[in-house]
């Protein structure tokens, strides 16, 4: 870095400056200049199409879709913020709410959705469809509520006034209230957006009659199902009487005995829900599901690699494919050069071997870098595994192009696993074994060794840390894990070509831990269902899936940096981090510290 | 056997030679420390008999063992521990922690053990812990209880050097290498430094070699002192004739003038 700041000065010369205490939240240069950002982000998402794209689907029909859903829900956010009211300093109790503050959301609302509608009058005489293809007269119609342009335009706005003033009232519900519906218009839109979920779920509990009076021939719940959904949500959440203790604590004040048995009885019912679940969820959801669960393993890989051993690996797809092709190469008949026609289980073993020895070959060259270097690094190697099996020099073994076709099925004794809900099993069950490895290894020796070369190489190493095995070690078990995905990945697609194993998957399973939280295995299997499974589910959005990816990165930066369900002490780190530099101090030096010498 | 020797130990950066044709012994169970002024080479000695520069020329010869050209890691388990001048905790684990990871190249169980839960790895793991806080007890109430499970960056900046102090105890060196323990520490707390590495010997049994301006602590403790100026040795012996030394006077006072 040029330019640090030396230790001995903490940013003492910024002085705290405590400005009289604001008699309102409401503060009109705030609320116009969050209304114009949340103008932009309509605008953008406009011309962008996703307005009318998502406006195919129907969430609560005929009224409400999903493209509206977009539209609407901006404008009630930003009024939301507008009607915060200012950061007090800690400790010292919160203003009460008033009724004008409201008029923060009412401004941003308006602000918004006038910017919006300046769009809309602009396409034709600035004639901006040639910049944006996307601002076609269907879009224009959407906006305009079909009512004509003046009326339309006009209405246009008043919904979005309304709904800023919405967003910001909800300040002066009670703490309760506000959650309850929160929560609940929340869950509606949920069942709403995950309808084939819901309706594969409802006929695998044998109640599809209920799907007919949920949801309309056309897609979408119908208006008096929404209602009641929403009623018995509401009303069960006010009326539950929150005991103000998690599960968690419960647990812990539970005699020994009895947490054993708690324990014991948590997971033969996890066992019973993960061999009933593929056949309730029906084949589609569970092809899902099986995807969701390679990348977990792949994830539960990486977290070890990058988020307990701190190497920034950007080629890990590598090692998938790795174990994709040795498979292949072991059991497929076609396999061009070397065809042992092993089956699966046999195969496995090999598996293992070639995966670790490549975790070995990557991981000895770049033992001495360090940070940005690993990753660029890194990122080649995944490019050269793909390159390499495309390439004329292994095409008598890999097929080049081509790749390797007729992969045969995972024999379990008599039968053959090839459906989506049958290589559910498999797949869950590394995926329980990575899971508990992983989970093993964070609080043991090697587990400690990793955090401690992660925190500082040199110093782990005078520490009698062997930087060199410790490293390739995490590199071998991570590459061990991605090889099995890969391997199963080969099994159940049947073939194998190099053009799936590109730098998108290797970025793909990097999101899902940090959107999870690094570190954190709880973490990792909620970000394997937000980044993969979600947008499977929710087919509208695969075209614009990475563009939600990057959206879902820099949201998470900015609001919640540790993750979804960061580990206590990965928390820790980050949230003290940003509050000492809030005040302007480097972390970890203190006013005692005299500098260098 | 001599316990730890260097003989013509030579090390220059570009054309600054920060230690030059150094000779320099230790006895078993001695307590020496190395003084002089800014940029003498004192800590780029430690970052040679540590293993994290190469010198350019000469030995380094520990209980028997030339410790030229063996990494870092190698040296601690052969018995040589050492402490930082800028402390350098793994800051986000815990105080325990930082104390139990020290116990690596003392411990041996591995992936499987720990993936198994063998009970190799489970009585070695409670070995670990137990020896771990039985150090950090060491220390008094410094590092006591609640602290144990503090991530080490929230500790005062004395207890940070106390607690690099029991990591380095923990790797079960024989040798101990601190680098200026009583920085940034208040009279009182120098007082109690100073008594902690005569325990450190007393109790404990580690040789010790430590670097230190603060001629308090180099008084109290130290069996010789060696004063260091430009990466050469310009004077040996007790406290008392090293502070006499013509040399010694002219490298602080000397370069005051200046
Ligand atoms: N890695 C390095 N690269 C270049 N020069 C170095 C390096 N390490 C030390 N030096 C130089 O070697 C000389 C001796 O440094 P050293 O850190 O050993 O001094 P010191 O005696 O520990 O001083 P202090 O009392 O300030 O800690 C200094 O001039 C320093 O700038
Ligand atoms: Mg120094």
């Amino acid at each position: 870095m040029a330019v640090s700041r030396s230790p001995g000065t903490p940013a003492l010369e910024q002085p705290i400056v405590i400005t009289a205490f604001p008699s309102s939240a409401f503060d009109i240069r705030k609320s116009i200049r969050l209304g114009l950002i949340a103008g932009l982000i309509l605008v953008l998402i406009s011309a962008m199409g996703l307005v009318e794209s998502f406006d195919d689907r129907m969430l609560i029909d005929p009224i409400l879709s999903l493209g509206y859903v977009l539209l609407f829900l901006v404008p009630l956010l930003v009024g939301h913020i507008a009607g915060r009211l200012p950061p007090l300093l800690e400790g010292m109790p919160a203003p009460e709410h008033r009724p004008r503050d409201v008029l923060g959301g009412l401004v941003s609302g308006t602000v918004a959705s006038i910017l919006l509608a300046l769009l809309v009058i602009a396409t034709p005489v600035f004639d901006l469809r040639t910049l944006f293809i996307n601002l076609s007269p269907t879009l224009v119609g959407l906006l305009t509520l079909n009512q004509g342009l003046a009326s339309g335009l006009l209405l246009l706005v008043a919904i979005g006034a309304t709904l800023g003033t919405i967003g910001s009232a909800l300040h002066l519900l009670p703490d309760k209230w506000r959650s309850a519906l929160v929560k609940s218009v929340t869950w509606v839109l949920g069942i709403a957006l995950l309808q084939d979920l819901v309706l594969q779920l409802l006929r695998g509990l044998g109640l599809s009659f209920a799907s007919r009076l949920i949801f309309t021939v056309t897609g979408g719940l119908s208006i008096p199902a929404t209602v009641l959904i929403f009623g018995i949500l509401l009303g069960a959440q006010l009326s539950i009487k929150t005991k103000g203790e998690s599960l968690a604590t419960r647990f812990a004040r539970l005699p020994d005995s009895r947490k054993r048995r708690t324990l014991y009885a948590a997971g033969v019912l996890l066992l019973v829900v993960i061999v009933v679940l593929p056949q309730i969820v029906g084949p589609y959801i569970s092809e899902v599901l099986d995807l969701v669960g390679l990348f977990l393993l792949m994830g539960f890989g990486l977290n070890i690699v990058v988020g307990l051993a701190g190497l920034l690996d950007l080629g890990y797809v590598a090692f998938f494919a790795v174990g994709a092709y040795t498979m292949a190469v072991l059991v497929s008949p076609s396999s061009p050069g070397f065809a042992p026609q092993l089956t699966f289980w046999l195969a496995l073993p090999f598996v293992v071997g070639t995966a670790a020895l490549a975790g070995i070959l990557v991981g000895l060259p770049v033992l001495r870098m360090r940070g940005d270097y690993l990753a660029i690094v890194t990122l080649g190697f995944g490019e050269i595994a793909r390159l390499l099996a495309q390439s004329d020099w292994l095409k008598p073994f890999l097929g080049g192009a081509q790749g390797i076709l007729r992969i045969p099925n995972i024999p379990v004794g008599p039968i053959e696993l090839h459906t989506p809900p049958q290589l559910f099993y498999p797949i869950a069950a590394f995926v329980a074994l990575a899971a508990y490895t992983s989970w093993r290894l964070q609080d043991s020796r090697i587990g400690r060794a990793w955090m401690a070369m992660r925190e500082d190489e040199d110093v782990a190493e005078a520490m009698g840390i062997n930087i060199v095995t410790t490293k390739l070690l995490a590199f071998v078990i991570g590459a061990i894990l991605a090889g099995f995905s890969g391997a199963i990945f080969a099994m159940k697609i049947g073939s194998v070509f190099p053009h799936s194993f590109n730098l998108i998957f290797s970025l793909t399973v990097l999101v899902i831990i940090i959107v999870g939280g690094l570190g954190s295995l709880r973490g990792v299997a909620l970000g394997a269902l937000v980044i993969v499974g979600l947008p499977e589910l929710l087919r509208e959005f695969n075209e614009f899936r990475f563009l939600f990816y990057g959206i879902i990165l820099v949201v998470m930066m900015r609001l919640k940096p540790e993750g979804l369900l960061p580990r206590a002490r990965r928390a820790r780190e980050i949230t003290e981090e940003e509050r000492a530099q809030d005040v302007g101090m480097p972390v970890t030096a203190t006013a005692a510290d005299p500098g260098g010498t | 056997m001599i316990f730890f020797e260097t003989k013509a130990l030579q090390k220059s950066f570009g054309g600054l030679t920060a230690i030059n044709s150094l000779d320099f012994h230790l006895e078993e169970g001695e307590i020496v420390s190395i003084i002089g002024p800014n940029g003498a080479g004192k800590t780029t000695f430690f970052n040679l008999i540590t293993g994290f520069y190469p010198p350019d020329h000469g030995e380094i010869l520990f209980d028997g063992h030339d410790l030229v050209g063996l990494r870092p890691s190698k040296i601690t388990s052969l018995g040589i521990a050492r402490t930082f001048q800028t402390v350098r905790l793994f800051a986000n684990m815990t105080v325990l922690e930082n104390v139990m990871v020290a116990q690596h190249s003392r411990t041996k169980s591995g992936i499987v053990g720990a993936v198994l839960q063998l009970r190799s790895f489970r009585e070695e793991e409670q070995r670990i812990r137990d020896r771990a806080k039985d150090i950090l007890s060491f220390f008094g109430s410094r590092l006591a209880g609640y602290r144990h499970d503090q991530p080490a960056k929230s500790l005062s900046y004395a207890n940070r050097r106390r607690l690099e102090i029991a990591r380095a105890m923990a790797t079960e060196a024989s040798l101990l290498l601190l680098d200026e323990p009583s920085a940034g520490m208040n009279p009182r707390e120098t007082k109690e430094i100073t008594e902690l590495i005569g325990k450190l010997r007393d109790e404990r049994g580690f040789t010790i070699l430590f670097i230190e301006h603060d001629m308090r602590v180099v008084r109290g403790v130290s069996d010789r002192v060696v004063a260091m100026d430009f990466g050469i040795k310009i004077a040996e012996g007790p406290y008392s004739e090293v502070a006499q030394d013509e040399n010694v006077i002219e490298a602080y006072l000397g370069r005051k003038e200046t």
